[in-house]
């Protein structure tokens, strides 16, 4: 492990947190889910008032909030990045490798699904048409 | 040559004359340039790369390469043309009191109907003439399949979907005679369902608005084509204003005299072609929704074709 020497108790709150195959799909399902929020939000608030919302409140909140969940993972995964290691490609069936690994891969994904959340989130919001 | 042969002016993206047509296409033209420029310089890293010698650049200086010109660039690139792009694709702004004209798309032709204040609608076909510097709202709906409306130089396509109206607003700038298409594949005269568009100066287009809703003189008249006309039974399906014609299955033929295309922008509408078409609607346009005439003599044909490029 990298610090053996801290216990379990020092460590940081988020260092306790793990990351696995679990974890590194955490940005895109916030994508995924963001983007279905974008059609149900458009198509139950179009349908309720007619027309498109001025103020689109919870749309804007529905999206920051996706925002966040991808910051904070991507946050995480770039903590247990840095884990000390080998340079890449990190394919060793070692802790270290697997957490670097897992680590990028991660970080990456949180990249791609950030710009996806807003280049989503922008028609929705500059169109505004109900049509 | 086959590029230049699709072009010219009235109907192309290329040439618009119309709000929505003028944006997209200095966006087609920024996306151009955006491209070769970007084309230019791959090419120039590529060529760089192949010719330098092995190493000149660490695995660092790699990845940093990749990280801001495959993944930060593009990015920035694609938000700003979206944040250019998104404001243009908004409906262009109307008033309640705007000019509505409804446009009904059938197996080939179209129906048009302007809603201009209280009182019935002008009905006419297969044309549509617009003011310029006004914004118009297109109704748009079909009666049987689905077709799309789409003047090239004047605004984006819209579909028109039975049983749906989709609102279609643009704004014409510049005057002239242009051309629109269906761009929804709808039987077999697709290719066959054009219509012309006419963009006019405003004054002229409220007098010809009103002038249009006048019968024309000869519609009365005790001519041999009008008599034809009835006695085929043309009226079941055709109307002309200031007659007892009154059916909407078939084109408005009230001001044919005027329009500047046969069957939908197939044919120039000359006599000699009117009568043609009226004789064997299906030989011009495959599956036309009109019944062949194949024992009408040709100079019947003539005569009723006369009688109808006399309304005007
Ligand atoms: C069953 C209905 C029907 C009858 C009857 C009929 N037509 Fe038509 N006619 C149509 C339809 C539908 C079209 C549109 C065809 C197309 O362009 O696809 C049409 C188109 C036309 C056009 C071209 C209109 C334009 O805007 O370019 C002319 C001219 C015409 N008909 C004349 C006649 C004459 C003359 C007769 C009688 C001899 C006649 N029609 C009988 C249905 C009918
Ligand atoms: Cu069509």
């Amino acid at each position: 492990m990298s610090d053996p020497e801290r216990s379990e108790q020092h460590r940081k709150w988020h260092q306790q947190l793990r990351i696995t195959l679990w974890t590194l799909i955490i940005p895109p399902t916030a994508w995924a889910a963001h983007f279905l929020f974008s059609y149900l939000w458009a198509a139950i608030s179009c349908a309720k008032t007619g027309r498109f919302a001025t103020f689109p409140v919870l749309f804007v909140g529905g999206t920051v909030m996706a925002l966040l969940v991808i910051l904070f993972s991507g946050w995480l995964a770039w903590h247990k990045e840095r884990t000390p290691g080998d340079p890449p490609p990190h394919e060793d069936s070692t802790e270290v490798d697997r957490l670097r690994f897992l680590g990028k891969a991660t970080l990456l994904l949180a990249g791609l699904s950030f710009v996806g959340v807003v280049f989503t989130a922008l028609p929705v919001i500059f169109i505004g048409d109900c049509q | 040559m086959i590029l230049l042969a699709g072009c010219n002016a009235h109907q192309s993206t290329l040439a618009p004359f119309g709000e929505e047509a003028r944006s997209t296409y200095w966006l087609t033209v920024t996306l151009g340039i955006g491209a070769l420029l970007i084309a230019v310089l791959v090419g120039t890293l590529a060529w760089r790369a192949a010719h330098s010698p092995g190493n000149a650049l660490d695995h660092r200086q790699g990845m940093r390469l990749i990280l801001w010109l495959g993944a930060v660039f593009p990015t920035v690139v694609l938000t700003a043309l979206l944040l250019f792009a998104l404001p243009e694709m908004r409906p262009l702004p109307s008033q309640p009191g705007d000019l509505t004209i409804r446009v009904d798309g059938e197996q080939f032709w179209w129906r048009v109907q302007y809603e201009s204040g209280r009182g019935e609608p002008l009905i006419g076909a297969n044309e549509v003439r617009i003011p310029v510097g006004r914004p118009v709202v297109f109704q748009l709906a079909a009666k049987d399949v689905i077709h799309s409306f789409w003047i090239p130089g004047l605004a984006g396509k819209m579909d028109m979907i039975p049983g749906r109206t989709n609102r279609l607003i643009v704004k014409a700038e510049k005057t002239g005679r242009f051309r629109g298409v269906c761009a929804e594949f709808c039987g077999l005269s697709h290719a066959l369902m054009a219509f012309d568009v006419v963009a006019m100066e405003p004054s002229a287009f409220d007098a010809w608005l009103v002038a249009a809703r006048t019968p024309a003189a000869v519609a009365r008249g005790r001519t041999r084509g009008a008599a034809l006309f009835a006695d085929y039974g043309c009226n079941a399906c055709h109307a002309v204003r200031g007659t007892e014609h009154d059916a909407r299955i078939g084109p408005d033929l009230s001001r044919y005299g005027a329009r500047t295309s046969l069957g939908a922008g197939t044919l120039p509408p000359t006599t000699g072609n009117t009568a043609t078409f009226i004789r064997d609607a299906d030989a011009v346009k495959p599956g036309a929704r009109m019944p062949s005439y194949p024992m009408m003599p040709e100079d019947e044909a003539h005569a009723i074709a006369a009688w109808l490029k006399e309304l005007k």
